[in-house]
C-alpha cells in the first residue's frame, strides 16, 4: 500500500481486524489525526484525491523523476535570547544585516534599553540557581554546548562565511576552535578553585581557606570582528565560574550569536544564564554599565572611544570591569585571564580542633 | 445601580438578603476581564508616572503577616513605612502598617506621632474560623492596643452556604467592636468562586457598614486581580451614587511591581473616579511592592536602573 486510504475507518470496518492492525503500523500519528479530522467531512466527498489540500500531496500521481515543485522558503526570524525564550525586541525594531559582500542576509532584532533591562532581570533570577549548581555539573553543561554545536557545524560555518567572507577551510577552522573553546572551559569549573583558592598559613589555631566565588551578573560587549569564536571566548569563561551573562552580540554580524543561542537553549543550560541581545552596542552599553543590578562589565567589544566613559559609569556601582587592550588573538590558548576578573575571593576562618 | 439596593434593614432575614443580593445584575465575566485588560494597557509616562508612583507609595498598607514575625521586624517595617527611602525625604510615607493583632502595640509605639496608621488583621485571620466571641475579643484588644484600622475576614463558609444574615451580623458586630477604628472587610475573592459572588459579597459588606472592602488575605491564590477589583470598585461607586457614602477599596496580595500598582490606579480612576484616588479611599496591601516603587522612582529621577541590593529587605 503506497498511499494511505482516504477513509481508513470505514475500510477497516469492512475488512476486519487484521487489515486494520496493518494500517495502524503504516500510519504515523499526525496522519491518523488528519484522517480523523477528515472523517468529520461528508463521506460523499471521500475516495478522490484532493490536490488542492496542502500538506498531503497525492504522491502516487507524481513521477519519480519530475522536478520538485517550487517551495516557498521558510526563513528564520532572528530574535533575542532572554530568559531561555526567544522574544522579539520590546521596541518592535529590527535592522538589516549584510554579509561581507554587502548582500542582505537577514533582519536581526534591534534591542532597546528595556530589552537590556529584561535581560538583566532574567540573568539575576537565574544567578542563584546557576551558581548553586555543582562545579562538575556546570562543566557537563558547557561540554553539552560543544556537543550541540558540533551537530550544527555546517550552519555555523555557512554563517561565518557569510559574515566574514572567509573561505570554507578558514570558516571550518573557526567553528572548530569555537567548539574546542567550550570543551576547554568545560574543564575549568571544578578546577578553578584549586588554582585560585588556597589553604592559607596563619599564625593561630585556625584553618584559613580562600575560595573563588562568582561575582554575579556580568554584562558583556562581544567583539564585533569575531562573531562566533570571539563570542564563545567571552561568554564561556564568564558562565563557567557560575556567573550569569547579558551579552551584546556583534552589531555587524549578529546571526551566529542567534544560532549560538539556539545551541545554548538545547544544552541543559538553565534559561537566563546567558541572555543574548542583538543591536547597537552604543545604545545598550551605557544602560548596562550604569545598571545597579549588574556586577561586572566586560568591555572586550566596546568602541575604544567610549570604553573609558563606560568604565567610569560602571565605577559608580563598583562593578568589576575587564577592559582588554585590544588586538586579541582568539585562536591563542586563553588561559584563565578571562575567568579571574569576575570572581570574588571568600576567605573563611575556622578553629582547629574542639 | 439596581433599585433593589436599599439601606440595611435591621429586621432583615436570610430571605430578604438573598432577594436583594441575587437581584443584583449578573457580572459579565468576559466583559469584566476585557475591560480590566484594556485599561491595563494604558501608558503612564514621565511626570504623570512620577506622581502616580508617589501616590501609590502613599496608599500602601505595608504588610507583614507571617508566623515568623517578630517585634524587631515590625519595628523595622514601621521605620520603613514612615521613611520609605532614607536617602530621599521627598518620598511620602506609606498609609499604614498592617500586622497581626498581638503586634499592634509594638507597631503603635514605633509609629506614634508619624501619621502612619496601624492596621491589624483580626477575627481569626486568615481563615475566619473561630467563635464570634473570640473574634470580637481579638478586635477589641487590637483597637485598645492602638489599631486605627481593623482588617476582618468574612465567614466564607457561611457566605457560600447562603447564610448571608450570619455574615452580615458578624460584620455588624465587629464594626461595633471597632468603635472609632476603620473597618476593612476582606472578602477573600479567591474563595468566592464567581464574579457574581464577589459583587454580592461587596454589597453585603458595604451594607453591613464596612469602611473599606478588601480583596484578599494574601494567603489564598488567586489573590487580588484586576477584574475582581473592577467589580468591587463598581459596587462602591454605585453605593456612593445611591447614598453619598464613599466606601474604600483595598486590593491585597500579589501586587509586586510598580507596573501592577499603576494599573490599579488607572482602574480606580476610570471605574470609580478620582474621588477614590487618595489613601482614605484606596489602599494597596503589599510588602515587596514598596521596593519596586522606590526603584522605579530612582529610575525616573536618575535615568539609571537601580538594583535591589540598594534597598532594604522588607
Amino acid at each position: 500500500m503506497s498511499t494511505p486510504p482516504e477513509h481508513p475507518e470505514p475500510a477497516r470496518a469492512a475488512a476486519g481486524g487484521d487489515s486494520a492492525a496493518t494500517d495502524d503500523r503504516q500510519h504515523s500519528a499526525p496522519e491518523l489525526h488528519a484522517e480523523a479530522a477528515e472523517l468529520a467531512e461528508p463521506l460523499g466527498a471521500g475516495g478522490a484525491a484532493r490536490p488542492d489540500r496542502p500538506g498531503r500531496p497525492d504522491t502516487s500521481a507524481v513521477p519519480a523523476d519530475a522536478p520538485a515543485a517550487e517551495r516557498i522558503p521558510v526563513r528564520k526570524t532572528y530574535k533575542l535570547y532572554v530568559g531561555g525564550a526567544f522574544p522579539r525586541s520590546e521596541s518592535g525594531r529590527c535592522y538589516p544585516v549584510t554579509g561581507s559582500g554587502g548582500a542582505h542576509l537577514a533582519n536581526a532584532a534591534l534591542a532597546s534599553r528595556k530589552d537590556a533591562r529584561d535581560a538583566v532581570v532574567a540573568a539575576r533570577s537565574a544567578f542563584s540557581g546557576w551558581a548553586g549548581r555543582t562545579a562538575y555539573n556546570r562543566g557537563q553543561i558547557l561540554y553539552r554546548a560543544a556537543e550541540m554545536m558540533e551537530g550544527r557545524r555546517a550552519q555555523f560555518a555557512a554563517e561565518v562565511t557569510d559574515a566574514d567572507g572567509v573561505d570554507a577551510r578558514r570558516a571550518d577552522a573557526l567553528v572548530s576552535a569555537a567548539i574546542d573553546r567550550w570543551v576547554y572551559y568545560a574543564g575549568w569549573p571544578d578546577k578553578i578553585a584549586q588554582v585560585l583558592g588556597a589553604a592559607n598559613p596563619v599564625s593561630g589555631p585556625y584553618f584559613n581557606l580562600s575560595r573563588p566565588e562568582p561575582t554575579g551578573v556580568v554584562a558583556i560587549l562581544a567583539p564585533p570582528m569575531a562573531p562566533l569564536l570571539g563570542l564563545v571566548s567571552v561568554v564561556a569563561p564568564v558562565i563557567a565560574t557560575g556567573n550569569t551573562a547579558v551579552v551584546v552580540a556583534s552589531e555587524r554580524a549578529p546571526l551566529p550569536a542567534v544560532t549560538l543561542a539556539e545551541v545554548l537553549a538545547t544544552s541543559d543550560l538553565p534559561g537566563g544564564v546567558v541572555n543574548i541581545l542583538t543591536g547597537r552596542a552604543g545604545e545598550l552599553a551605557p544602560h548596562l554599565a550604569s545598571h545597579a543590578d549588574v556586577d561586572g562589565l566586560d568591555l572586550t567589544g566596546a568602541d575604544p572611544g567610549t570604553a573609558a566613559e563606560l568604565e567610569r559609569s560602571a565605577a559608580q556601582t563598583l562593578k568589576r570591569v575587564l577592559r582588554p587592550g585590544g588586538g586579541e588573538d582568539w585562536l591563542a590558548d586563553p588561559g584563565t585571564s578571562r575567568m579571574t576578573p569576575f570572581l570574588e575571593t571568600k576567605t573563611v576562618w575556622h578553629p582547629i580542633g574542639a | 445601580m439596581p433599585e433593589t439596593v436599599l439601606p440595611p434593614d435591621p429586621a432583615a432575614s436570610n430571605t430578604s438578603l438573598r432577594a436583594l443580593l441575587h437581584g443584583l445584575p449578573g457580572v459579565d465575566e468576559v466583559g469584566a476581564r476585557a475591560r480590566a485588560a484594556d485599561l491595563s494597557t494604558r501608558s503612564i509616562k514621565t511626570s504623570a508616572k512620577a506622581r502616580a508612583i508617589d501616590l501609590a507609595i502613599s496608599m500602601i498598607d505595608l504588610t507583614t503577616l507571617e508566623g515568623a514575625d517578630t517585634r524587631g521586624k515590625v519595628r523595622a517595617l514601621s521605620a520603613k513605612a514612615v521613611r520609605p527611602d532614607p536617602a530621599d525625604p521627598a518620598v511620602p510615607s506609606a498609609a499604614a502598617v498592617c500586622v497581626y493583632s498581638d503586634l499592634v502595640a509594638t507597631a503603635a509605639e514605633a509609629l506614634a506621632g508619624s501619621g502612619v496608621k496601624v492596621a491589624s488583621v483580626a477575627t481569626a485571620f486568615p481563615s475566619g474560623r473561630a467563635p464570634l466571641e473570640a473574634k470580637l475579643a481579638d478586635t477589641r484588644r487590637a483597637v485598645a492596643d492602638g489599631a486605627a484600622e481593623i482588617d476582618m475576614v468574612i465567614d466564607r463558609g457561611a457566605f457560600l452556604a447562603g447564610d448571608y444574615l450570619a455574615v452580615r451580623d458578624e460584620i455588624t458586630a465587629v464594626k461595633e467592636a471597632c468603635g472609632d477604628a476603620h473597618l476593612k472587610v476582606i472578602l477573600e475573592t479567591g474563595e468566592l468562586a464567581t464574579y457574581d459572588n464577589v459583587r454580592r459579597a461587596s454589597w453585603l459588606a458595604i451594607l453591613a457598614g464596612a469602611d473599606f472592602i478588601k480583596t484578599s488575605t494574601g494567603k489564598v491564590a488567586p489573590a487580588a486581580t484586576l477584574p475582581v477589583t473592577l467589580i468591587m470598585l463598581e459596587a462602591v461607586r454605585d453605593h456612593y451614587a445611591a447614598t453619598g457614602r464613599r466606601v474604600g477599596v483595598k486590593p491585597a496580595g500579589g501586587i509586586r511591581t510598580a507596573k501592577d500598582a499603576l494599573k490599579y490606579l488607572v482602574l480606580v480612576n476610570e471605574v470609580a473616579g478620582d474621588g477614590w484616588l487618595d489613601p482614605d479611599h484606596f489602599r494597596l496591601g503589599a510588602s515587596s511592592l514598596l521596593n519596586d516603587l522606590l526603584m522605579q522612582r530612582t529610575r525616573l529621577s536618575t535615568g539609571t536602573y537601580p538594583g535591589p541590593d540598594y534597598y532594604t529587605l522588607d
